[in-house]
């Protein structure tokens, strides 16, 4: 993306924070927890460039650095859904 | 193919939304989880179209490696450990985020003073502080340290110091003005600002861990923002964005649900029990039974509303009181639980719990949907709560005074299973204790549950 412009990119930070605002205000208090882990899966999504720059990552620090950032993504990835998943699977109704 | 790639991560921000916007029911939330896990993976995917990756060697050994801590802690994970859980977390999407922006610097010599630079810095800052003070919320959730606050004098103006000469630090290693090794600079500012994430934890009690767990949940979202601008990458904003949207609106409710605001947790150094009198607390007489009277009080009514609060979760007993409920149930007793918005150390957290124990969602009921309700009911069963039932919120003059509480006392009994007449988080007494229509069951929340369910089942 050499194109990248922070205007642009303010303008979709900006209208993401409104739209995120207008979905999570309806969740239920209930949903909470599961919201906040879910939430956590998502922040995991870092792992997008974590990836990037390990991919041109030269010389042993910016490798090690890129492994660490894609190891510790991956565990709120894979741990944050799995998790997520497991407390609402208990969400039944008798 | 790069449209493709372009048109997949839009696909990808698209379905985060829908998958949130699923979780608005719990009938939907499910599915909603597996659409925003399918958003992750499409990301994942149009990532590695568009790197061009020679070598997979490292990034695979970090996939591995992450996903087998990650799905291990979500399989063992006790429901009552989960704040300790998404503290931990936020703090591995903090340090994931801030690795990307450190890798780009290192990556970037000369960076100079461009908007690059400034974002670096930002995800930096962010990441860092987010990771390090994540990592003191976990420490004090888990008991590794006190969740007492720890305060030092001239604590906030130091910390605003620090901040401040953090940012110079930026400043500098950016060339803006003065010179050095920019390398160098860079280590000490990245070294300050996770000094900064510890301090300002370290003060915040543990009664006010809701809060903070939800405001380094919503930080992680925007380190993970901040990430995407350094890496011009637009998925990774909108997701940010939304994590952070998410983790702010939780916070606003959590300082809502205790009448404080942020200010106020965060540099107010509450939140703990030390400093309190208490001499007085427990001289008033009061009405108590034991688990037989309890369970008459409870079998023999049309409507139990049950009140669960932290303790029970820290008793483990949310199994004996779904038998109870259901056993009551039996009898014909319409049974409700409702559920103040700070009961737990998370947001929902007794909600999990609840259902955990297989309480059905809809017998949830929260603060507004159930306080007009108290009024006509027979009996309320406070279990491990205090100052989310204390009247005294109503009295201009108390400490607690304008917090939102449940209106148990205008029930026609209440019975408050608690081990003692021992003060809350807010370290007053409870006035609820001694009105006319309360009774005070006395004991271990397991074993006086254990012994309610033996006694409800033996009701004629």
């Amino acid at each position: 993306m050499g194109e990248f412009d922070l205007m642009t990119g303010l303008y979709v930070f900006v209208l993401a924070t409104l739209a995120g605002r207008e979905v999570i205000t309806k969740v239920p208090p209930t949903l909470h927890t599961p919201l906040m882990s879910g939430a956590n899966a998502i922040s995991g999504i870092a792992i997008v460039g974590a990836i990037i720059v390990a991919a041109k990552a030269e010389g042993t620090l910016q490798v090690t650095l890129g492994v660490i950032a894609i190891a510790m993504a991956t565990i709120n990835v894979i741990g944050g859904f799995m998790v997520t998943d497991r407390m609402l699977a208990m969400f039944r109704k008798r | 193919m790069e449209t493709v790639i372009q048109l997949t991560y839009l696909l990808s921000a698209i379905l985060f939304v829908v998958g949130l916007k699923r979780l608005q029911s719990p009938a939907t939330a499910r599915k909603g989880n597996s659409l925003a896990a399918l958003a992750m993976l499409l990301a994942i995917i149009a990532t590695v179209l568009e790197t061009q990756i020679l070598d997979w060697t490292w990034i695979l050994v970090g996939i591995a490696l992450g996903g087998m801590i990650g799905g291990a802690a979500a399989r063992s994970v006790e429901m009552t450990a989960m704040p300790e859980l998404v503290g931990i977390f936020n703090a591995f999407g903090g340090g994931a985020s801030a690795l990307v922006a450190i890798a780009e610097f290192l990556a970037t010599p000369g960076i100079g003073a461009s908007t690059t630079g400034v974002t670096i810095l930002l995800g930096t800052l962010i990441g860092s502080v987010t990771f390090s003070g994540s990592f003191i919320a976990f420490a004090k959730l888990q008991g590794l340290m006190t969740g007492n606050p720890i305060t030092f004098p001239f604590q906030n103006a130091f910390n605003a110091l620090l901040f401040i000469a953090a940012i110079s630090l930026g400043a500098v290693t950016l060339g803006v003005f003065g010179s050095g090794d920019p390398q160098t600079l860079f280590y000490v500012f990245c070294t300050f600002a996770l000094i900064l994430g510890v301090l300002l934890v370290i003060p915040i009690g543990g009664a006010d861990m809701p809060v903070v767990i939800s405001l380094l949940n919503s930080y992680s979202g925007l380190a993970a923002s901040a990430a995407g601008f350094v890496i011009g990458n637009t998925v990774l904003i909108i997701s940010g964005a939304l994590v952070g949207a998410s983790g702010l609106i939780l916070t606003q409710l959590m300082c809502k649900g205790m009448n404080r605001s942020l200010a106020n947790v965060a540099f107010g150094g509450f939140g703990g029990s030390a400093g309190v009198d208490r001499s007085e607390i427990g001289q008033r007489p009061v009405q108590s039974a034991d688990a037989e009277g309890v369970a008459a009080e409870l079998g023999y009514v049309n409507s139990v509303v049950v009140v669960p609060g932290y303790g029970l979760a820290v008793a483990q007993s949310q199994h004996e009181l779904r038998k109870v409920g259901d056993l009551l149930e039996e009898r014909g007793v319409d049974v409700k639980y409702a559920i103040h918005p700070v009961a737990g150390r998370m947001p929902g957290h007794m909600n999990v719990l609840l259902a955990e124990a297989d309480v059905s969602y809809d017998k949830l009921y929260d603060l507004d949907e159930i306080n007009d309700d108290f009024g006509n009911t027979d009996a309320v069963l406070v279990v491990g709560a205090n100052d989310v039932v204390n009247p005294a919120a109503r009295d201009p003059q108390s400490v607690i005074t304008g917090m939102p509480i449940l209106d148990v006392d205008r029930a026609r009994r209440v019975i408050v299973m608690k081990r003692s007449l021992s003060p809350g988080f807010a370290g007053i007494d409870n006035d609820l204790f001694y009105m006319d229509n309360t009774l005070m069951f006395f004991g271990d929340a397991k074993e006086s549950m254990a012994e309610l369910v033996r006694e409800v089942r033996e009701l004629a």
